[in-house]
């Protein structure tokens, strides 16, 4: 799922429920788009010769041979892929011809592709329509990345390309245990606030649960709603910050016994625990018109000083540029410990990955969309990105010199100061995405009080049990 | 023409037709039946068929039957409120203004009144979801609630009470299908000859006798047609719940409907042979509702 492209999502989402609509209450039955039935159209995958492989050119890619590239256009646009990426190919092979496409509906528009066997080379899989990576895994259709990873890398020929990445990046590309998905973009998620108006006011950034509720009782007296999160569309902010609350008490290996489906994962005190203390913050200094407004409206909110405390990504900044006024200067901060044992310190952070690319196996050129995918995680393809999306990349050291939004910086600075402590991310959001669903709903009922913390986790653990038997859910595990 | 050109004549009209609607209509409804029975996630060329499993798991799915059930109270309710307001309007317009120079007119300004009532129904539902959205906003700027804490009230949420927010949309679904009946049942009280209401009139029947005694037993037809279409109607809901509800069916599942579920369960869930499932179950629901009502609401027609 891709972190950036929020606003588009949900635009595209609107626009479905449009066509849906269109199709009347039969849109059901019409929704299923055709299966190819009868022979395997898995035989047209011409893997053709390919070229002799040498150090410059690791996968063996033909110089002629033309590539597809289908770029997600949400919230990054693809500028970055016409006018950084797709050149910097061209440079190595320029009588390769790129066809490129950008689409904000991945599923619909390739979902035929993949059943009728045409598909494209390289996938950026984001948005709201994303295509099952795991069913496409099980039908063969995602090329192994472990070569990838191991050539050398276009900067320093000594290195692998996996050693110019920042750490989780292996760890996030597995599906069924092989590399297959590479996250491009880095994101961090904490809380959001105004540095501008908190330098003004001389608050101060809260480790403790104590000083975070002392900060929200200083919030509230200035006539400023101290914390909120989107209910209406958006409340899964809300559902990672109760996820990396717990994780800060618990370890993570409470997020990692939740993805694993582990018995009682749920019922863990750390999670308890977390729903209780922000279920205590929002009766104290919510205001509950906010369960009803979706994302973009209270992000709004926060620029007019109306919402101190913000749950969200370092996206957040490149979402909202049109509407920053210049009072306004976005910083985040690591989630406030909730007890004095906790298993990780008040530094911890979260740093995620995020932008599914993946390479098709069973495209025309896989060598070149292997090749292309390795262009990206070259410091000057890495760079060019960061430069234009004003997001960084899994690619160390590349947005040296570049110069960055304060958001951004904030971020930088913060994970520094994280060094190893690192908040993982749940991974059931993408492994089992009707959990995920519900377990948005389950924090709006949580957070408003309909249900107790206790009965949020039996809820959630029920739903995990329902999906652990569900045979038609492939599973899948996590060690780190 | 000849006589027997004349069945060329008429498949060469229907072909085109029949064609696209066999093409794009019939046979992804039957397709729907063959994907219910498999695995299908939608990548796949060979799905897997699992027999009936989909339809077994479908009786224990919570969800589902809360669906089910919001169309059984939709059924029963939309057309109600529907009609009946519907009913009171175009009554109003047509002949809530008595006899004025022999013919039956509506009171003053119905003129006026007909195109404002029409409205709703010339806007698109998308726009009437946005509309809505900042009707019901849970905050001051919101129009409702901007008005009670106006007015030193506190703001309802609308939208986020789970025993308010299924009637919110209801609401919603009302005002935009009522100017499209008032039309319908105005032209069927246009059909009703004039001197019927005349001899009426001089017996002495007043505006609530004509309505009831007159009016009514002579626009079943029209009402029954109303019924089916609200009917079939209450089965849909998918765009106003997807673009009002608190995250797509909430709170805690209030306001889902099936078709919402059946998007739900395909494109997000990827679980096209599950939906397809749910889809073959619509299906059946709303069949069965059209043929019911249809015999239910049989009656002899009256002539003139």
């Amino acid at each position: 799922m891709s972190d950036s492209a929020d606003i588009t999502r949900r635009q595209v989402l609107r626009r479905i429920g449009l066509t849906a609509l269109a199709a009347g209450p039969g849109a059901g039955l019409l929704s299923a788009c055709a299966t190819a039935g009868g022979g395997s159209a898995s035989s047209t995958a011409p893997t053709a010769s390919a070229a002799a492989t040498s150090a410059a050119n690791p996968f063996g890619v033909r110089a002629a041979a033309p590539l597809e590239v289908v770029i997600f256009s949400g919230g990054y646009t693809d500028a970055y892929a016409t006018q950084i990426h797709e050149p910097l190919f061209n440079k190595t092979y320029a009588q390769s011809v790129i066809k490129h496409t950008a689409t904000q509906k991945i599923g619909t528009q390739l979902r035929p592709r993949f059943v009728s066997g045409d598909v494209p080379d390289v996938v950026n899989n984001s948005g709201a329509e994303t295509l099952d990576l795991v069913a496409l895994q099980q039908e063969g259709h995602l090329a192994d990345l472990t070569p990838l990873f191991e050539a050398p890398s276009i900067d320093d020929p000594a290195k692998k390309v996996l050693d110019t990445l920042t750490g989780g990046v292996l760890e996030n590309s597995l599906v069924a245990g092989k590399p297959h998905v590479l996250n491009y973009t880095v994101s961090h998620r904490g809380l959001w606030y105004n540095a501008k108006l908190f330098a003004e006011k001389g608050w101060q950034v809260p480790t403790t649960w104590d000083a975070f509720l002392a900060l929200c009782e200083q919030i509230k007296s200035a006539g400023i709603t101290p914390f909120a999160y989107p209910g209406q569309v958006g409340p899964f902010y809300q559902t990672w910050n109760l996820l990396y609350t717990a994780a800060k008490t618990g370890g993570n290996q409470v997020l990692i016994d939740i993805d694993n489906l582990v018995d009682d994962a749920w019922r863990n005190p750390a999670v308890v625990q977390a729903v209780t203390a922000w279920a205590d913050v929002q009766k104290r200094f919510g205001d509950k018109a906010y369960f009803g407004l979706d994302h973009t409206q209270t992000q709004l909110k926060q620029l007019q000083n109306k919402v101190a405390l913000y749950p969200c990504g370092s996206w957040i900044e490149n979402e909202m540029v049109k509407d920053t006024p210049a009072g306004f200067e976005y910083a985040v901060m690591p989630n406030p410990n909730v007890t004095a044992t906790d298993k990780m310190p008040p530094e911890a952070f979260f740093v995620g990955v995020g932008e599914n690319f993946f390479v098709s196996a069973k495209g025309k050129n896989p060598a070149g969309g292997l090749e292309y995918l390795r262009v990206m995680l070259s410091k000057e393809g890495a760079k060019g990105f960061t430069d234009k999306t004003k997001n960084l990349t899994v690619v160390n050291g590349a947005a040296e010199g570049l110069d960055l939004p304060p958001g951004l910086r904030s971020a930088a600075k913060v994970q520094d100061a994280a060094g190893r402590n690192i908040i993982t991310d749940a991974r059931f959001e993408g492994w089992y995405k009707e959990l995920f669903d519900y377990s948005q709903a389950q924090t709006n009922s949580a957070m408003a009080g309909r249900i107790t913390p206790e009965e949020f986790a039996d809820r959630m653990q029920k739903k995990a049990d329902a999906i652990k038997k569900d045979s038609s859910v492939s599973k899948q595990t996590r060690s780190v | 023409m000849g006589r027997h050109r004349r069945p060329l004549f008429i498949v060469g009209f229907l072909i085109a037709p029949v064609t696209l609607y066999v093409v794009f209509v019939i046979s992804p409804y039957l397709q729907a039946f063959q994907i219910a029975l498999t695995n299908w996630r939608g990548i796949s060329a060979n799905p897997e068929y699992i027999g009936f499993e989909n339809f077994a798991r479908l009786v224990d799915d919570e969800v589902f039957w809360e669906a089910v059930r919001h169309h059984g109270v939709l059924l029963l309710a939309l057309p109600l409120l529907t009609i009946s307001i519907a009913l009171v309007f175009a009554f109003l317009l047509n002949l809530g203004g008595g006899v004025r120079g022999g013919v039956m007119s509506g009171i003053w300004g119905s003129k006026f009144y007909r195109v404002v009532f029409f409205f709703p129904q010339v806007l698109a539902v998308a726009v009437v979801g946005v509309l809505f959205q900042a009707i019901y906003r849970p905050d001051d700027s919101g129009v409702l609630n901007g008005a009670l804490i106006r007015l030193g009230l506190e703001p309802v949420g609308w939208l986020t009470e789970p025993s308010l927010a299924f009637w919110s949309i209801l609401a919603v679904m009302v005002w935009q299908a009522v100017g499209f009946y008032v039309v319908l049942f105005s032209a069927g009280m246009a059909a009703i000859p004039g001197d019927v209401f005349e001899a009426a009139a001089l017996d002495g029947a007043g505006r609530f006798r004509l309505f009831f005694s007159v009016t009514l037993p002579l626009l079943w037809d029209t009402l029954q047609v109303g019924w089916v279409y609200l009917g079939i109607a209450a089965f849909d809901g998918f765009a106003l719940v997807q673009v009002l509800s608190v995250d797509r069916g909430g709170p805690e599942n209030a306001t889902t409907v099936l078709p919402l579920e059946i998007w739900k369960t395909a494109f997000s869930y990827t679980k096209f042979g599950y939906a397809s499932a749910m889809g073959v179950a619509l299906f059946f629901m709303t069949i069965t509702f059209a043929a019911l009502t249809l015999r239910v609401s049989r009656r002899e027609r009256i002539e003139y």
